[in-house]
């Protein structure tokens, strides 16, 4: 390896990504040769099984915001990995979630939180939150070739805003179309449910056990009703990875708190559960 | 037609050498001193943007000192350098001794090659997961590595301050005793130096992940110990316009 340097008219500044591109460099980014046919149409991966990351959930608190997503890879009907990690320190102040291809997700993370390391310290301060997002935004729009092809990566970035005070979450299509949003998001296969399940009950003042639970409880419905997201596995003791984001930077829930808050919601649902309800079968997925 | 001078090769170097250490020793001195936690890196610099200590990776950080333009291009090449390392193999692969031998490599390149020599010194210094592991390599502007043992100097007055560090210096102290052992060594008999005039920051064993932490100009004379009254409680306006500096 080789020290890199450049003219100033070829510099790429603090980018990585552009420092991969100058070198040629063969970057993160998928390159998926071109398809002669039916390429962007049918489902995902055509027929090609690679895994699939599923359901992953952010939320706004009193404090900032609170990510969270389940640890199960599917491919096709099996399920490939039990433990996958879907929630990521992008860096100190700001989280990243994944759904979909986990192999091009992966990768997207790698390079992301890469990015913004490398631009902190070449400048000597970190970016913005706002140009964090873009940054992401940026990539998703570098990996559309692929996302025609079925190598579709929907994440979620969530982090502390330390200019302006407050959490903020951002949301994404596969364009790299980015959103802000102002109070929830779910992405993945069973982000429909998870959704509804926040909405009940969501409000911006919720402490962070409150905004914790609600989370849990999401991905608890997600998982009753969606074969491809992972429910709280006690027999093998993996619980979902839940991230709380605040002006303290981000902090990941350890695997026993997490544990102990599933036990009190499943203990919720099985004490109702004569009525045919969310815990039927659930518990042990 | 006319014939370039005939100049010998060593008188050639000469020259250039005496041209590169008289840009050095216009600047201010850094030092780097191992201490029972890991590495501080300690400089003389008024200045709060213009940095002379950065972080190049995980457990790896650079110094430099002479001409700020030029070391920092160096400081750059080397972040590039080690970033795409670890995106190529992975973050335990990069190691301070291939960067070191790569910034000797493309300085002595310069040095014997270029118009000019560099007008700079650099340090690299790495903090290993024990004692043992810490590395400390002073590059000169003509791409000469040393490999120095328990501190570093690095600037026009390194051979007084390393005299004064070779008597106060020893293994294992606390990370106040370090920085008050340093800030004496770069300050000598006649002066004393204010965290205002520092940038000082630490290389942490046992951090997880980045182990380089910028001490704030507060931290420092807190660990200096009682400052005399006129350095201290000016607030800093840049805290605000920027927190994440």
């Amino acid at each position: 390896m080789t020290l890199p340097s450049f003219s100033p008219g070829d510099d790429p500044g603090p980018s990585f990504t552009g420092l991969l591109a100058r070198l040629e460099f063969p970057s993160g980014i998928p390159a998926v040769p071109a398809v002669a046919s039916g390429a962007g149409s049918g489902g995902p991966g055509h027929g090609l099984d690679v895994p699939h990351g599923t359901t992953v959930v952010a939320s706004k608190f009193a404090d900032g915001v609170i990510m969270a997503g389940d640890r199960r890879a599917t491919s096709g009907n099996l399920i490939a990995h039990r433990t996958m990690r879907k929630v990521f320190a992008a860096d100190r102040w700001s989280g990243v979630a994944i759904a979909g291809a986990a192999g091009p997700a992966m990768d997207m993370v790698k390079l992301f939180q890469l990015q913004l390391q490398h631009y902190e310290k070449v400048e000597g301060h970190a970016l913005s939150l706002e140009g964090k997002a873009n940054q992401l935004s940026q990539m998703l729009k570098g990996n559309l070739p692929a996302a025609m092809q079925g190598m579709v990566v929907v994440p979620i970035f969530a982090g502390f805003d330390r200019h302006r005070g407050y959490g903020r979450l951002f949301a994404y299509d596969v364009t790299g179309g980015r959103y802000e949003e102002e109070d929830f998001v779910a992405t993945g296969s069973g982000s429909l449910f998870a959704r509804t399940a926040i909405k009940l009950g969501y409000s911006d003042t919720n402490s962070r056990d409150q905004a914790v639970d609600l989370l849990i409880r999401a991905l608890f419905v997600a998982a009753d009703d969606d074969s491809a997201t992972g429910g709280p596995d006690a027999v093998r003791r993996i619980y979902p990875i839940v991230a709380v984001i605040t002006e303290r930077g981000y902090e990941e829930l350890t695997d026993d708190e997490v544990a102990a808050r599933f036990d009190v919601v499943l203990a919720e649902h099985t004490s109702r559960s004569n009525g045919g309800g969310v815990a039927e079968g659930s518990s042990a997925s | 037609m006319s014939m370039p001078f005939y100049v010998a090769v060593d008188q050639q170097m000469k020259d250039r050498a005496d041209f590169a250490q008289k840009g050095i020793a216009r600047g201010r001195s850094l030092v780097a001193v191992e201490y029972g936690a890991g590495v501080l890196l300690c400089a003389e610099n008024p200045s709060r943007n213009l940095h002379k200590i950065s972080e190049i990776y995980d457990r790896i950080g650079f110094g430099g000192v002479g001409r700020y333009n030029e070391y920092d291009q160096l400081r750059i090449a080397g972040i590039r350098h080690a970033d795409l390392k670890g995106f190529t193999y992975s973050r335990d692969d990069v190691d301070s001794q291939a960067l070191a031998n790569l910034y000797a490599q493309i300085m002595g390149q310069i040095f014997t090659h270029e118009t000019k020599p560099l007008e700079v010194e650099i340090l690299v210094a790495a903090v290993g997961y024990r004692p043992e592991g810490n590395r400390l390599f002073h590059i000169r502007f003509d791409g000469s590595v040393t490999d120095e043992d328990g501190f570093a100097v690095l600037g026009g007055e390194a051979e007084s301050i390393r005299e004064r560090l070779k008597t106060s210096y020893a293994a294992g102290l606390e990370l106040g005793a370090a920085l008050e052992v340093a800030v004496a060594a770069l300050a000598g008999p006649e002066r004393t130096l204010a965290a205002a005039d520092l940038e000082v920051a630490s290389l942490d064993r046992m951090s997880e992940g980045r182990c380089f932490r910028r001490l704030d100009d507060d931290e420092v004379a807190g660990l200096l110990g009682p400052a005399p009254a006129s350095a201290a409680s000016v607030p800093d306006p840049s805290a605000l316009i920027d927190p994440e500096a």
